[in-house]
């Protein structure tokens, strides 16, 4: 099915995309068709500066299982290093 | 002299007048062979105005019509990929009812301008784009209609959808032409149960149309580049869409 149904949240860190780095502003999170992926559906993560255009974009096309484990891996990469020293408060 | 193949095309980026009078990008295809045209306004997919749509324009010029799709994400992205720009509109809730019917109707404005045309103009789309189909063809006079796999044009989407992205089934009492549906018994959106409500409301109110429902297919089955191809309900749909158009379009 295609959904409208999006997470989206503010960030701030920089994206390698198409055009090279931009700084990023937004992510979105949704499960729907994938572009490329050879899945009917996917969790998807793109992301964005749309200040900078549609083109300032950095997408990921993950099934779920991935999508969980990277999430997973986020967050014991963190855990693994000094509390703080990657906060925007470092 | 030479003379023209039958099917030789012209095919390249336009621009149009959409609604409110907003220039937008749209990707034409023409035969160039002379004789009377039908024309066709394809509406892309949710995914975009990309290759493969594209594809689909270039093969309805090759059978003998004049077509046109309008890009309907060009104001939020204009000259994005694809991907992109649908990933932008996507985020901005997608495209409001009132906007695409603009759009529609300068590209069927656009094809009735056209050396050749015959003034017949049909409308086509898949997925988001077969929603979009019944509610242009439920708001402007046209001569045929192809829904394929359009959800929410009888069920309410689920929780957090965007607002605007409502059934449209009141509106099917101003159908203007004949609708041809092409369904996949698998798919979520639009499921069989919403597909039968559809055709029962159709026929109570005796507007012309001709449904018909692929077992093994679900969403997307028309899709060459995605899993969810199938190519028995591809090819069949694609028979019945060129003796559709070519019954109230052509000649």
């Amino acid at each position: 099915m295609c959904t409208y149904l999006t997470e989206k949240i503010p960030v701030d860190g920089s994206g390698k995309g198409a055009a090279g780095w931009f700084t990023a502003t937004d992510a979105t999170v949704y499960v729907d068709h994938p572009v490329h992926a050879p899945y009917e559906h996917t969790v998807n993560i793109d992301l964005l500066n749309p200040a900078l255009g549609a083109s300032a974009r950095v997408a990921l096309e993950l099934t779920e299982e991935t999508a969980l484990a990277l999430a997973d891996a986020i967050r014991r990469a963190v855990s693994n290093a000094p509390v703080g020293i990657a906060s925007k408060n470092q | 002299m030479t003379s023209i193949s039958q099917d030789a095309i012209r095919a390249e980026t336009v621009m149009i007048t959409g609604n409110a009078g907003d220039d937008i990008e749209a990707y034409r295809a023409i035969p160039l062979a002379p004789g009377s045209r039908g024309g066709v306004v394809w509406i892309h997919h949710m995914p975009g105005y990309d290759r493969e749509t594209k594809e689909f324009v270039r093969r309805l010029a090759v059978a003998g019509y004049q077509t046109i799709c309008p890009n309907l994400y060009w104001r939020e992205a204009p000259g994005a990929d694809p991907d992109d720009a649908a990933a932008t509109a996507r985020a901005a809730g997608g495209v409001p009812d009132d906007r695409l019917v603009g759009d529609v109707a300068g590209a069927i404005q656009h094809l009735r301008g056209l050396e050749a045309a015959n003034g017949r103009v049909g409308v086509i789309g898949h997925c988001s784009g077969g929603r979009q189909t019944v509610l242009a063809a439920c708001s402007l006079e046209i001569e045929a209609a192809v829904d394929c796999y359009g959800a929410f044009v009888v069920e309410d989407p689920p929780e957090g959808m965007p607002k605007h992205m409502k059934p449209i089934l009141d509106l099917v009492p101003d159908l203007s032409c004949p609708l041809l549906g092409l369904f996949g018994k698998d798919d979520v959106y639009p499921s069989p149960e919403s597909v039968a409500t559809l055709d029962d409301e159709l026929a109570r109110l005796g507007k012309e149309h001709e449904f018909h429902s692929y077992d093994g297919a679900g969403h997307s089955f028309f899709s060459v580049d995605r899993p969810a191809y199938r190519v028995q309900p591809a090819v069949d749909g694609w028979r019945r869409i060129d003796d559709f158009f070519g019954k109230h379009l052509a000649g």
